[in-house]
């Protein structure tokens, strides 16, 4: 069954620039490993060392959240659609909780 | 290169005033051609940190008494997925995001380059005080270890005809 991956644009540099991707996959696991198969520069972006999903990255099966279905192991039906949604987060350094330390080691 | 408008940059800093002290993030909309990101829409998303059990779900933090959302954000992936699908739909492509340093530069910190992704533009606003100061965009380096300052050209508003 061929399922369309959805690739975001940090990732296309590693998938021959395309946007979506058909692979021929009957679960999530396999439709994932069948495109890093294909282009294996976007392994080290999906998956940890210990080859999992990394943690940053969020795979939606349609509009499902697949760590609410299961997991890797969600079957795939024709023509379903695998978004793969990188984490966005970021911010300040934490200086607050750094400069209560330095005061409280003035006080003491 | 990311290219933007005066008003564009206008919408970001009005947010990221808006938001403070707690940091503001959002998404750049827009196509690329050659080295130039050009934004065709800045679109204002929700930090998750406000919802600090529905963020701990995604993203645990380290240190919960010490990061909150006056110093992390993090986009709601739910969220994110409607925003790419819509932007998509209209042709746009995701060029990068934007968020706010309350009280701190304009600089990526180590937490920012620790969950950044290749390629993206990463615009930081610089709030001081309530008040926005500077913008600067940065990109990932290859190899992760640091930040390339990016080049951002803001586009004079254009006229009033007539």
């Amino acid at each position: 069954m061929a399922v369309k991956v959805i690739i975001p644009t940090p990732l296309r540099q590693y998938a021959a620039k395309k946007e979506s991707i058909d692979v021929e996959a009957s679960t999530v696991g396999e439709a994932l490993s069948g495109l890093t198969t294909q282009y294996s520069g976007l392994r080290r972006h999906l998956y940890n060392e210990e080859g999992k999903i990394r943690s940053f990255v969020n795979v939606y099966l349609n509009d499902e959240d697949i760590r609410y279905l299961s997991k890797e192991q969600t079957p795939v039906k024709e023509n379903d659609v695998l978004s793969i949604v990188p984490s966005i987060a970021g911010g300040a350094p934490s200086s607050r909780a750094v400069s209560g330390s330095i005061l409280r080691c003035i006080c003491s | 290169m990311l290219k933007l408008s005066a008003e564009q940059l206008e919408v970001i800093h009005q947010h990221a005033a808006a938001e403070y002290p707690a940091e503001c993030c959002g998404v750049l909309l827009g196509n690329e051609a050659g080295e130039v990101k050009r934004v065709a829409e800045v679109a204002p998303l929700v930090n998750l940190r406000r919802d600090p059990v529905r963020a701990q779900e995604y993203m645990p933090l380290r240190n919960p008494d010490r990061e909150s959302e006056r110093n992390r954000y993090l986009i709601d992936p739910n969220e994110q997925l409607r925003m790419e699908k819509d932007a998509r739909a209209r042709g746009l492509a995701v060029l990068g995001y934007y968020h706010s340093h309350p009280d701190h530069p304009s600089r990526p910190s180590e937490y920012d380059r620790e969950h950044a992704w290749p390629w993206y533009s990463y615009l930081i606003v610089a709030v001081e005080k309530g008040t926005p100061r500077d913008s600067r965009s940065w990109v990932l380096a290859p190899d992760r270890s640091d930040f390339h300052l990016e080049w951002l050209e803001i586009e004079k508003a254009k006229p009033a005809t007539g």
